[in-house]
Formats: structure tokens, sequence, C-alpha cells
């Protein structure tokens, strides 16, 4: 009964797109499956219904989408919208919830293209309402044409000054933009310059939006710590140290930022062997050129791989599918060798920026009554107690406080808890280690496995 | 304040805590919320303080809504229909996970 594809893709962003386009016009039967109910992903979300003002506004770099999404929409591949993968066996299914129901999808190969999450900014105050992420101020103006007037953005990273462009041009400028790169970052950054100009454009982008911000009169400070938000039950203003001097915005807005990391959910699930990248202060699972993990037929292209951004994301997609095309017997790889160069071309300019942007002092290692866990509401300072008290790891840190046991399973909270642990233990995140992830990957309605044969699936699960 | 940039898309009314919520076809429930001003969408479940939107991809669940009766509803991944009956969710609804 279950249905078999070659190919089963999880994640219709460049990456994935890319992928099972490329699967697809070399014959393989492919499906992809993602939780949103339109193509495009993070970087190109809305795009096929974006009007023309919108599309203008949003810039060259996201129109790029629109070619993606309609060499995907001819290339014979089966598109599964509004399907959230919830669960992913070692034996290739894929099992998945679609208009409350669940059903599942066996595959040959597995290609992993779930993008990133935002990395968790624990700060004074993050949990009120009215403190939202850049990448939510920004989903609401791709997806609805929403702009909240008196924004402050506050953080580090592109996709900081990226939004604030985009806010610009849609004619809602944010109030202010508070910047928490510490002095001497860009002296830090200067020796990978050299590489980072052979992809200039970016810089010269980068350069850009920040002059536009300015110019359109937005508020900028520099090398802000202590940064904290004020409210009682909504946010009312951010405070900050900047300059020597402390400041405070009133503000119902506040959107945090500080780079986007690997989501791990999928490929942690499949027990892929995961490594730290010290320069994007991230775990990313461990693959080889043709983007294969450890896990036999499973694979990941795009940001889920380690960060790279959208034109990367679709080369990488590119690769694993030709890759796996070769595998069965068809096409060819001439094409190989020129996407390998491109791909190094564009990764040219990540340890500029991630030297530049990583993240904040602050934000690594978060005051004792910061709240870390949202979901449970566990502090950093129970956390460090947790290790104290013996608590080698974050399994463990997990059981003790349920720090991660809530329904976001950590995708939130993951990153910094490993961090705070190794801190303390005087560990490196490699030694620390990450939250295991367990089906189901989403918390699920009763209604949605209902109609699901259970003993099926306790025979494919993962452990 | 809030503003939309442009409107297209057909008005949809729905309704949050029984008052009438005007949105646009296309809208999640959490961006229509999000453009009337809404932005206290539940009471965590340990202190019972306010939350609302935080990640708006599906990611973080803080925008745990009750839609229709049912409880732990991502309001940033569901879309907007007629007569949706949206409800503030307040403290520990047993989730499975
Ligand atoms: C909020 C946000 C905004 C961003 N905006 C920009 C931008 O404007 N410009 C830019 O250059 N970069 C942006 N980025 C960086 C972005 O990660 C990459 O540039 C690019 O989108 C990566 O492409 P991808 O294909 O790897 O993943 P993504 O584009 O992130 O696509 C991943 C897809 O996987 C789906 N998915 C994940 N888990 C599941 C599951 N369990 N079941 C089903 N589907 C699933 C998601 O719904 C998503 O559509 C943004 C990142 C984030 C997090």
């Amino acid at each position: 009964m279950t249905r078999q594809f070659d190919v089963a893709v999880i994640g219709a962003g460049p990456a994935g797109l890319a992928a099972a386009t490329e699967a697809a016009q070399s014959g393989l039967s492919v499906a992809l499956l993602d939780e949103q109910q339109a193509p495009g992903g993070q970087i190109y979300r809305g795009i096929e219904t974006a009007s023309a003002a919108r599309l203008k506004l949003l810039g060259a770099d996201y129109a790029e989408g629109r070619p993606l999404v309609e060499k995907f929409r001819a290339s014979g591949a089966e598109y599964m919208p509004g399907s959230l993968v919830w669960n992913v066996t070692i034996d290739k299914v894929v099992e998945f919830s679609r208009d409350g129901a669940s059903s599942r999808i066996r595959a040959d190969a597995i290609i992993v293209a779930t993008g990133a999450l935002e990395r968790p900014c624990p700060l004074p105050g993050w949990t009120l309402p009215g403190v939202t992420t850049a990448g939510a101020l920004q989903i609401l103006l791709k997806a609805s044409g929403i702009v909240q007037e008196d924004a402050v953005l506050t953080g580090s990273g592109p996709l900081l000054w990226l939004l604030a462009s985009q806010m610009v041009d849609a004619g809602v400028p944010p109030r202010a933009i508070v910047e928490t790169v510490p002095n001497g970052r860009l002296l830090q950054a200067l020796p990978h310059l050299p590489k980072a100009l052979w992809q200039r454009s970016y810089l010269f982008k980068g350069l850009s939006m920040v002059r536009k911000v300015r110019r359109a009169g937005v508020l900028i400070y520099r090398n802000a710590t202590g940064v904290a938000v004020e409210g009682a039950t909504f946010a009312t203003a951010l405070n900050f140290t900047a300059g020597g001097k402390p400041h405070r915005i009133e503000t119902r807005t506040i959107a945090l930022h500080q780079g986007v990391v690997p989501n791990q959910q999928v490929t942690r699930l499949l027990r892929c062997d995961h490594v730290w990248d010290s320069s994007q202060h991230c775990f990313r699972p461990v693959i080889d050129a043709y983007g294969a993990t450890s896990a036999d037929g499973v694979y990941v292209a795009g940001d889920g791989a380690g960060i790279g951004g959208a034109k990367a994301a679709a080369i990488q997609g590119q690769i694993v599918a030709i890759g796996l095309a070769l595998r069965a017997g068809r096409g060819n790889g001439e094409r190989l060798a020129h996407l390998h160069s491109a791909l190094a071309k564009e990764a040219s300019v990540r340890p500029f920026l991630e030297t530049l942007y990583a993240p904040a002092p602050q934000i690594l290692s978060p005051a004792d009554d910061t709240l870390v866990c949202r979901c449970e509401e566990i502090t950093a300072g129970s956390i460090r107690e947790a290790v104290r008290l013996g608590a080698p790891g974050p399994n463990q840190v997990k059981s003790f406080l349920r720090a991660g046991m809530g329904p976001c399973q950590g995708r939130v909270c993951g990153l910094a808890v490993s961090a705070i642990i190794g801190e303390e233990r005087g560990e490196t995140p490699d030694d620390v280690g990450y939250y295991r992830i367990r089906p189901p990957l989403k918390p699920l309605l009763l209604s949605e496995i209902a109609n699901f044969a259970t003993s099926d699936a306790q025979e494919h699960a993962t452990e | 304040m809030v503003r939309r940039i442009e409107t297209i898309g057909n008005e949809v009314i729905f309704s949050f805590e029984g008052q009438p919520v005007t949105a646009r076809a296309g809208d999640s429930v959490a961006a229509a919320l999000t453009a009337v001003g809404i932005s206290h969408l539940r009471d965590s479940v340990v202190s019972g303080a306010a939350r609302g939107v935080y990640c708006m991809m599906g990611a973080c669940f803080d925008c745990l809504v009750e839609v229709n009766g049912v409880p732990n509803r991502q309001a940033c991944m569901t879309e907007v229909r007629h007569g949706l009956d949206v409800r503030r969710q307040s403290g520990g609804v047993e989730v499975r996970s």
C-alpha cells in the first residue's frame, strides 16, 4: 500500500526545489514534501503569490525564486504541500501529516532539505509578547505584506540589515538598529576579506543596505551590550548600553537576530553523525561531496548542511540529485565540476561574515536569571545548577529539568543549552553533544494518527 | 501600529476571544492577529506569563491557540478561514510529544 519513490525530498526551499527538479528531469520518481502550503522555503516564501509591488520591494534576490519554482512545477516531481514530516526511519519510510491525517511513503533515497532556524537569543524579557525573531517580521512582510511601525531590531548578521532595508523599501523603516557586534570584530574578520572579495557582490550589497538604512534616518547603535527587554505583560522598551552610555528606546515591537543555524531535527532523528562548526557556532551533519550523511541513503542539501545561503543551497541540491541519478545509471556528471566550483565561490564570503557576525557574548552565556527554554521556562541558572549536580549532557539536563521537553523539542533552546553545559563543564560542544531527537518531530493530535496503522509505525521506528 | 502595504486578497472574518477580526485571504491566524495589534496569544504552561508570536515559522510553538475547540494549534501555521473561532490558550494543555 505504501507508495514508493526513487527519491523523497523534505523541504521546498531552494535546496529541495533544485534537488527535486534535477532528480525528476533525469527520470527519477520524486516526491517533495513541505510543511508550508506553498513552495519557496524561507527566502522565497510567498514567491508564487507575491504581487508586483511586493516583488519589487523584496528585491532581485527574492525574485530569483520565481524561475526556480516554475522549473520545479514543470519537472514532473510530485509536490506534497502542507505535509509535515514527523518521522523518517532508517529504512527510509517518511511519515507525514497532511490535512489532519497521517500517511507514509517509502523511498530509495531521502534528501533532507529542511533549511535553517534562527539561533536562540536568550536575553532578559525575550519571551514577552511583542518580541519576535527578525525572521518573523520578514515573514509577515513576505507572506502577508504586513509591516510593524516603530520596530527596534537588535542583534547581528546580514539578515538584520536585509530586513531593515526591506522595511525601508516598504515605506515603514524600523525605528532603530541596535547592533551587538563587539568593537574589534571587523579587525578579526579582515584576514578573511581577500577571499571574500571573490564574491564581492555580496559585500557591495551589504554596504548598500547599510547606506540605505542610514539614509532613511534609522537610529543605529553599535557595539551594544546588556540588551534587555522591558515590560510586564508586553514588551514596552529595549534597554542596552552603547558608547559607554545606557539607552532606553520605547517600543512595542522588538526583533531579535543572531544569525541562522542548521535545522538538525531530521538528521538528528536519523542519528546521522554531526560535528561542531566552530566558525558558524553550530552543529552540522557530516556529509561528503555528494551530500551523503553517515546514514545509508540519507543526503542533506542546503542550509541544513551548514549555512551557505540560498544560491549555495540550490547548487547543493543539484549536486546531490545528479549524484543520485549517476548512481541509478542515469544522466551524466558533466556539470558536476562546474557546480562544485560555483559552490566553492559561494562559500568564499562566509568566513568573513561568520567572523564579523559571530553571536554576541551575551547570547552565548546568558545571565543566570534569563529564561533559556521557553516552553518549560527553564533559566540559564537552573541549567548550570543541574550540571553542578552532575548532569553530564543535554539529555540529562532534559530529564532533570524538562528543558527541551516541550512542544518545540529544543528547536529554540537546543544550541543554547549545549553551550551553557559546555561552558560550565569546560568541555567542547562535540563532547557535550545535543538533545536526542525522537519522533514525532512535532506534537500530533490523536486524530492525526487515528487512521494510521500504529503497529506498522512501530515496526519502522528508529529505535 | 501595524501597516499593510497593500490590500489584496478577499476579506475573511474570523473571531478571536469572541471578537470579530477582519483578515485577508492567505493570512495565517498569527499574521491576521498581528495586523490588528493583538500580540498576547496564550499564557505559558508553567508561570502563566503572556506569550505571543516569536518565530512565525512553526518552530517555537509560542503562538499556540485553540482553533474551533482544538487546542495546541500553531497560529502561524494555520490559515485564516471564514468563521474560525480562535481562543487564547491558557496553561498546560497536555501535548503528545
Ligand atoms: C526566517 C528566515 C528568513 C530568511 N530570509 C532570508 C532572506 O531573505 N534572504 C536570504 O538570503 N536568506 C534568508 N534566510 C536564510 C535561508 O536559510 C537561506 O538563504 C535559504 O532559504 C536556505 O534554503 P534551504 O533550501 O536550505 O532551506 P529553507 O529555505 O529554509 O527551506 C526549508 C523548508 O523545509 C521545510 N521543512 C522543515 N522541516 C520540515 C518538516 N519536518 N516537514 C516538512 N517540511 C519541513 C520548511 O517548511 C521550509 O520550507 C532566512 C532564514 C530564515 C530562518
